[in-house]
């Protein structure tokens, strides 16, 4: 994997692919050229009718291209079995289409069956996926779907396109027909075993805020298929190409500029509140809060998740019975994931009182607070960022 | 998730209901029909029989009218399997669009055609033996039943499935024998008890080719003015077809495929 030519060529490439259904004036897709580096997500999103199922369905050849051809890992791949072709790409669609007759284990193992691994691998390598997708293989494995819900099906669909490790996985609108709360879940969660397992990715939606926060890569189309910007969402919410995709970005570009950058990657204050476990004695508390001189103090449970707010006032209530730390004060709500986008964690801000959430790693521990300030001191920066690069690029346009 | 646990609840106590309910059939049918048998034997065994009526009501003629019925049913529900469930296949493929109302306008004829008058002419134009001739009616018959349900099952199967299948990589063939078919097997197991259930109460008319069955004797019955062996074969005849939906009942809860 690591030739030279693996680095060169894109791992998936199209030239010239062109989908003409007879009957009609105008191709579905008409002749597009796209290349899909290694590892990477590349985000198809357009409004409806651009064809941009159509293009993704030609990519493992569902849907059979009138010309131009398809290029997998450097090989001309249009004219192969498509069968052997389409157990090379993981697929994922917005109807999940687990077998209603069969298990998770054996929905999961049906492309590792196909290719003839024997039964131990076949039982690890479920094993290993519903361990990845977050679901208790002993609980789940010799269920049915129709025995989970929407979110755990979803779920069991990602692990059974990743069966087989397939370099490259095809998605259509893989978290379309989920709730809100449930989508965003299973967009982070999949972001999280994307940064692990570095799949070259094509995933169709049509909703901008998705593509620009799933996406390495957007690339938006316009009717046929015709490309009107293939760029990091960074450089389209930039500089839109064209008034097409202005259009198609909507109103709100800040707002959906808070999309690309993760709690993470902003300054989270660790010192700024004062934390106490929960075996500090009110006592204890009292003091930590003076000497800070803040309002409150985070009370931290014993896996350091934080639990609650707690004022000066709340412990003159409890009348210093250590006992009763962990009822004193207010539940802490507004608590985002180190790895939730900015959009993410104002919103739960805004839901919070003071202004200020807790951040939390992987594991759900406390990992410092972020507060309105910091967010808008982002939104600065990536304004003043914006203003440059569009200035720089104007100035290159007159030389 | 508190939704989903709601819900497996909800189907479990519907499951349990079903079941008992399923279980109350498996036991309840026989045992109606058993009564029905034991109180006509009863009934019959009080009379004083005349000598045509001894002739036509005695176990060896019961006996053989009744593996007649049976083998004409069993033959001809074969044979409409053997034709209908390819036939359905076949035209639920799409390079099939244009054949397929075709097809099924001429099922519905054969359906449409009264089953003695299609015995008569297959009879006097075709085969001259009566329980083949008998066969072939039945199974022209029965096809229409079997053909909808394999259509209907094949069609009613998610798009979605479908489409997961062939993007996964498995080749139509198996596509269809490993997804399609399961999954069709609940709706053509109802149009296979629909052919077997005609098919057994039909066969009765294969008496008027002699072909044998109950009808001969409520045929008989009738001819020579002997109420009670009409009686008889009907309840006989009756019986089987009862019997037969039964028997389909439990293949149907048997064969369907876990997870539906």
């Amino acid at each position: 994997m690591s030739t030279a030519r693996a680095a060169s060529e894109p791992m998936i490439r199209l030239d010239q692919l062109t989908k003409h259904y007879p009957g009609q004036e105008a191709p579905a897709v008409d002749g597009i050229d796209l290349a899909v580096p290694q590892g990477e997500i590349v985000i198809l999103v357009g409004p409806s009718g651009c064809g941009k199922t159509t293009t993704l369905e030609m990519i493992n050849r569902l849907i059979e291209p009138s010309s131009g051809r398809i290029f997998l890992e450097g090989e001309d791949v249009t004219h192969v079995n498509p069968d052997h072709l389409r157990r090379r790409m993981g697929y994922v669609i917005q109807q999940i289409g687990l077998f209603p007759h069969q298990t998770i284990a054996q929905n999961i193992a049906t492309v590792p069956r196909m290719l003839g691994w024997d039964d131990k691998r076949v039982n690890d390598r479920v094993e290993e996926l519903l361990h990845l997708v977050g679901l208790d293989p002993a609980r789940y494995r010799d269920r049915y779907p129709k025995e989970m819900s929407g979110g755990q099906r979803q779920r069991v669909g990602v692990a059974r396109a990743m069966a087989a490790d397939p370099p490259v996985m095809l998605m259509d609108e893989p978290f379309g027909a989920t709730d809100p709360i449930t989508r965003e879940r299973l967009q982070n969660e999949f972001l999280r075993i994307q940064e692990d397992i570095r799949k070259t990715i094509v995933f169709v939606t049509h909703d901008i805020d998705e593509a620009i926060k799933m996406g390495d890569r957007i690339v938006i189309l316009a009717e046929g298929s015709r490309i009107a910007q293939y760029d990091t969402p960074e450089a389209i919410l930039t500089n839109p190409a064209s008034e097409f995709v202005e259009q198609f970005l909507g109103s709100g570009i800040l707002l959906k500029r808070l999309n690309l950058s993760r709690v993470e990657d902003v300054h989270v204050a660790t010192s700024e509140w004062m934390t106490i476990g929960p075996d500090s004695t009110a006592e204890h508390a009292r003091q930590l809060l003076q000497q800070s001189g803040r309002t409150h103090l985070l009370l931290l449970d014993d896996q350091r998740r934080p639990a609650r707010w707690i004022a000066e006032i709340d412990l003159d209530r409890q009348g210093g019975f250590p006992a009763e730390l962990s009822e004193a004060g207010t539940r802490v709500q507004a608590c985002v994931d180190s790895r939730a986008t900015l959009n993410d964690a104002l919103q739960e801000m805004l839901l919070n009182a003071n202004g200020v959430a807790a951040v939390v790693d992987r594991d759900g521990a406390y990992a410092g607070t972020l507060d309105l300030e910091t967010i808008i001191a982002a939104i600065r920066e990536m304004r003043a960022k914006a203003l440059d690069e569009a200035s720089s690029t104007a100035a290159r346009g007159v030389t | 998730m508190t939704a989903v646990a709601v819900g497996g609840l909800d189907s479990r106590v519907v499951g349990r209901e079903r079941s008992l309910l399923r279980r109350l059939r498996y036991v309840g049918v026989p045992a109606v029909v058993a009564i029905a048998c034991a109180a006509m034997y009863l009934y019959v065994q009080s009379q004083e029989l005349d000598n045509i009526e001894s002739r036509i009501i005695n176990a060896r003629v019961i006996r053989t009218a009744a593996f007649e019925q049976i083998e004409i049913a069993l033959w001809a529900t074969a044979l409409t399997l053997v034709v209908a469930v390819p036939l359905g296949i076949a035209l639920t493929r799409p390079w099939a669009r244009r054949v397929t109302p075709i097809i099924i306008a001429l099922a519905n004829i054969g359906q449409g055609v009264p089953a003695i008058g299609l015995l008569f002419f297959i009879y006097i134009v075709l085969i001259r033996n009566g329980s083949t001739a008998a066969i072939l009616g039945m199974a022209i018959y029965a096809v229409l039943p079997v053909l909808r349900g394999t259509m209907v099952g094949l069609q009613q199967v998610d798009r979605g499935v479908v489409k997961a299948a062939r993007g996964m990589g498995m080749s139509k063939r198996s596509v269809l024998f490993r997804v399609e078919m399961p999954l069709a097997v609940p709706i053509l197991l109802t149009g296979v008890r629909t052919a077997l259930v005609l098919t057994v109460a039909t066969a009765v008319l294969a008496a008027f080719i002699g072909g044998g069955t109950f009808g001969e004797l409520i045929i008989g019955g009738q001819a020579q003015g002997r109420p009670l062996a009409v009686a008889v074969g009907s309840l006989g005849a009756a019986t089987l077809a009862i019997l037969a939906d039964w028997i389909g009942g439990i293949a149907e809860d048997l064969l369907r495929p876990k997870g539906l």
